[in-house]
């Protein structure tokens, strides 16, 4: 383990190597030229002969039985070509699966448009395809939709009531998964005779991860490669395939899931929408290619969301601080659906296998279920569930540390895995990392900044100023041997890449997972060029096509640079496999005598004898007859890579300053520190940038967004003037710095870096303004954390914690 | 059927005159991706509080999602397509942006790009603080915008210098 020597915000530590190679250097991103010109291509820049645009008749109640559908008046709109309810297009339903018995998990369907029922507001019954955009707005206003309005399910409290409604037929209860993953023997003595047992009961609102482009497709039949065209900002290309290929009734094989320039996704665009789907089958339909772009209210509305939870936690301590054992109850409202491929298991599964996080627990009981309600449906986001059991875990050891009369960092400390290998109590076998040293290194920072003297000083001035921490690790680079653990029906995991080098001694690589900001076209050709001594702009990085990439899982759980790094670096070796091989035979040299250089291959005892790889293409190509008669024409290879055990673990430790003002409410935040371990930085700029981006997130999760509704399950903030989305002004600059712990199993040493941000912040930022209230006596336990909340502690209209 | 009414404009866009035939009510930001084919301005919102729709309008930054094209006859409109020089060559601005990783997915680029463009010919020698007043008008899902602070003021200092050096 090597460690970062920063000292200052942005400074690259001494473990980033800089020794001439492309991995780890911070190169400018292949992607940037055409996104900064104006000449990227997004899916609402694409435009084809005849297309047509679509827009969604909604449900405008948020559970109901649809009486009636009348389209006759949408189609005497001028400019409106076609309407569809379910009925016209008798499609198959998206039903995600999991392997798991009855009494766990109740398998529901979504329907493609709503058919008898509706579940939320916003739920699509009907598309209306027009001549232009404007039509086709004008065309749903006429639409006429009856319901018959049943009273609507919207909290934990009305789904789990006894004279609930359902939700979904087939779950009376509403309760979609109810596991309990791990219940420690004897746990129930363990906190009977702990000589501390705190408790913390947490709400976390629900949230958009609200990539800037909404979603969106352009579908239409290409009668000269007999397919259907899908053009769609999807982080997961080949399960849109599979899944509108299902649906359709149509075979997988007349279906081409293309990816254009992507304007983010973190997780939103990883689920498989019902809408890309009713466009493709109305394409067919009206035999014309159909666009159908995502309004910002329906984004808000009417999309996926995420991350609304209810945690019952306590935790039982000895005297000295040390964990003795932890007892959860997680409660996650997954709204009106469940998601495909991953379903509503996505976060109780999540908090129930990686709750323990970054400490040592002996003992472990967790009860994880999901609830299904009249909202809009949830998908993974950004951090999936870790942002809020991590939060808990952090404020469980902050509750500790105050009952017991110690310091909240020590008795991190005294918790903290340190010792590795480590199995956890979850059955989790967590490789190296650098938990305590991370810690160590931020509490470091934060001190020599001056922060503790600076808050002391504010204090006597009336000025209140806290400080707060999050230590936390997160498992990247799942293989299907992980994910199986969870039980999903379709596994997720591996990655395959292939490889092709030109005439000219250029490659093409394919990967299976789907950048949509992450910087793969540079990352990846990083890695690639490393590998066979070629420079960047000879690697050329292909994704995000169902025809071109064998098949791919695409980007979520920060497995791309694990995976799909890995993947592409085996390619890229067997790819120089061959290069040498055929290069020791055209040299008439013993293949251990050649090695792979620049651009070439080059006889070790001589390296002034060697051939560039156009003269070894030119041989593999052109003067095929040339080649040893065992070795086949071309320059290609392939290789695929999995996850290995448990996956590997980054880690991070965040440190905020924040200040609370007396006279409003705002908590404002003064310092930002982050110290990451996310192994070998490909390229440390888009680590940092990945960092960065994802504390935002988290600060809007903490301090900002929530999506709420009225009673009657209307949303009430769907538009940016009522979601409040942190600007410039409210995100302030992080400092960062780093420490290296290599993966030993990923090629290069990388581990996931997309989502740790997101992760810590919440916490951190809680934490730090519970502190600040320390004088009050308040701690507050839900995030957002309200300017009303924060006023009123400080004003004392707040009870005091027990 | 009828086909709505539409209107003739004469839009000067990135020194190039077009004509158009629109319906009144189609914006500025729709008429310049949709019928003029300059698709490197962007649309997140359409009620003018994301800041991805940001053009120039004679030399100010103005919300294309707000306006209608036929209020911008007799203007000069700037997009982001006419930054870089006519052989693709990144103009200073693009060139920090990428420099300092203001960008990743790139949606909201455009937007923040017309916003520098406009803001820093009017204000050559703005300090951080004012360019994150300023790059607080526009939303980034991405960056977590210090990189985006970094490029502009980067920028700003490059052209100071390059003043400096020359008087
Ligand atoms: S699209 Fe114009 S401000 Fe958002
Ligand atoms: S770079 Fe993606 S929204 Fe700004």
């Amino acid at each position: 383990m090597t460690f970062g020597t920063a000292t200052g915000d942005g400074e690259r530590g001494a473990g980033f190597r800089v020794d001439g190679t492309w991995v780890g250097a911070p190169v400018t991103r292949k992607e940037d030229p055409r996104l900064l010109t104006g000449g990227a291509r997004f899916v609402d820049d694409i435009h084809l002969p005849r297309m047509l645009h679509a827009a969604f008749v909604r449900s405008t109640v948020a559970s109901g039985h649809v009486t009636s559908v009348d389209l006759s008046r949408v189609l005497e709109v001028p400019g409106v070509v076609a309407a569809f309810t379910a009925e016209d297009l008798d499609l198959g339903d998206i039903t995600p699966r999991l392997d798991r018995p009855p009494e766990e998990y109740t398998e529901t369907s979504m329907p493609i448009l709503a058919r008898d029922r509706v579940r939320f507001v916003g739920e699509p019954v009907a598309v209306v395809l027009a001549e232009d955009p404007y039509a086709a707005e004008d065309g749903i206003e006429a639409a006429d939709v009856t319901y018959d309005v049943t009273p609507p399910v919207l909290s934990e409290e009305q789904a789990l009531a006894p004279e609930a409604n359902a939700v979904h037929e087939q779950a009376p209860g509403n309760v979609l998964l109810d596991v309990s993953m791990f219940a420690s023997d004897g746990i129930d003595d363990v906190f009977a005779e702990a000589p501390c047992v705190v408790q913390v009961h947490t709400r976390t609102g629900r949230q958009n991860a609200l990539p800037l482009e909404t979603r969106g497709v352009v579908a239409g039949w290409d009668s000269r490669a007999e397919q259907l065209l899908v053009q769609t900002c999807t982080q997961v290309p080949h399960q849109v395939r599979t899944v509108l290929a299902g649906s359709l009734g149509m075979a997988e094989s007349t279906v081409r899931v293309l990816v254009p320039d992507m304007g983010g996704g973190f997780g939103i665009k990883c689920v498989v929408g019902r809408e890309e789907i009713a466009v493709a089958a109305a394409s067919i339909r009206v035999r014309r290619p159909v666009k159908w772009i995502e309004d910002r209210k329906d984004a808000l509305s009417a999309s996926f969301l995420a991350r609304e939870q209810r945690y019952d936690a306590r935790a039982a301590f000895d005297e000295t601080g040390r964990i003795l054992g932890l007892d959860v109850d997680v409660l996650c409202d997954m709204g009106a659906y469940s998601c495909y491929p991953f379903t509503v298991g996505i976060e109780p599964l999540m908090a129930s296998s990686e709750m323990p996080g970054v400490y040592r627990v002996p003992a472990y009981r967790v009860r994880g279920r999901a609830i299904a309600t009249n909202k809009a449906p949830t998908a993974p986001y950004r951090g999936v569930s870790r942002p809020q059991h991590v939060m808990v875990m952090e404020r469980l050891v902050e509750r500790a540390a105050r009952e017991l009369g110690l310091d909240p960092l020590e008795v991190r400390r005294r918790n903290l895995i340190t010792v590795f290998p480590y199995t956890g109590v979850n059955n989790v076998t967590y490789d190296p990392g650098s938990y305590l040293e991370s810690l160590n290194l931020c509490e470091r920072v934060i001190a020599d900044e001056g922060w503790y003297e600076t808050r002391r000083a504010a204090a006597d001035q009336g000025r209140v100023l806290g400080i707060g921490y999050s230590c936390f690790n997160e498992r990247t680079g799942y293989g299907s041997d992980a994910f199986a653990k969870r039980k999903m029906q379709a596994v997720p995991g591996f990655d395959i890449s292939e490889i092709r080098m030109d005439t000219a001694g250029a490659v093409v690589v394919t990967t299976g997972t789907m950048s949509h900001g992450q910087s793969h076209e540079t990352t990846m050709a990083q890695i690639v060029a490393d590998k066979l001594g070629l420079p960047l702009d000879k690697v050329k990085i292909q994704q995000g096509d169902t025809d071109r990439v064998a098949y791919g899982w695409g980007s979520f759980a920060s497995r791309s640079i694990t995976i799909g790094g890995t993947a592409v670096a085996l390619a890229a070796g067997n790819l120089g496999g061959k290069l040498l091989d055929l290069g020791a035979h055209l040299l008439e040299t013993p293949r251990d005598n050649v090695e792979l250089g620049d651009e070439g291959v080059r006889q070790r005892d001589d390296p002034a004898r060697g051939l560039s790889y156009r003269d070894i293409a030119d041989v593999a190509y052109l003067k095929s007859h040339l080649l040893p008669k065992e070795t086949e024409p071309g320059l290609q290879a392939s290789a695929s890579f999995d996850g290995v055990g448990d996956g590997t673990f980054s880690n991070a430790s965040h440190g905020v300053v924040v200040e609370l003002h007396r006279d409003t409410g705002r908590v404002e935040i003064l310092r930002y520190v982050c110290v990451e371990d996310c192994g070998v930085a490909i390229n440390p700029q888009v680590v940092d940038g990945q960092a960065r981006g994802g504390i935002a997130q988290g600060i809007a999760g903490a301090l900002f967004e929530k999506v709420t509704y009225d009673e009657n399950g209307e949303p009430s903030a769907a538009s940016f003037l009522d979601y409040k989305v942190p600007t410039a002004c409210e995100i302030p600059d992080v400092g960062m710095h780093h420490i290296e712990t290599p993966c030993l199993f990923t090629d290069n040493g990388a581990k996931g870096a997309g989502e740790g941000g997101t992760i810590g912040a919440p916490a951190a930022v809680l934490n730090a303004v519970n502190d600040a209230l320390r004088p009050t006596g308040v701690e507050l336990n839900d995030t957002p954390i309200t300017p009303q909340q924060v006023f009123d502690a400080l004003t004392g209209a707040l009870e005091v914690a027990p | 059927m009828t086909e709505p009414d539409k209107v003739l404009l004469t839009l000067k866009v990135n020194d190039a005159v077009h004509e158009v035939a629109v319906e009144a009510r189609r914006t500025l930001a729709d008429t310049l991706r949709h019928d003029l084919e300059l698709t490197g301005t962007h649309v997140a919102c359409e009620h003018g509080v994301c800041g991805a729709c940001t053009v120039l309008v004679d030399g100010d930054p103005a919300r294309s999602c707000l306006m209608f094209a036929a209020q911008a006859e007799g203007s000069e409109i700037r997009t982001v397509e006419s930054l870089a020089g006519d052989d693709g060559s990144l103009s200073d601005l693009q060139t920090a942006f990428s420099a300092n990783h203001g960008l990743q997915c790139g949606f909201c680029t455009p937007g923040f790009l017309m916003l520098a463009e406009g803001f820093l010919a009017e204000r050559p020698d703005a300090d951080r603080e004012e360019i994150r007043e300023v790059v607080s008008s526009n939303l980034c899902r991405c960056t977590g915008y210090q990189t985006i602070v970094d490029s502009i003021q980067d920028c700003a200092e490059r052209r100071r210098n390059a003043k400096e050096a020359s008087a």
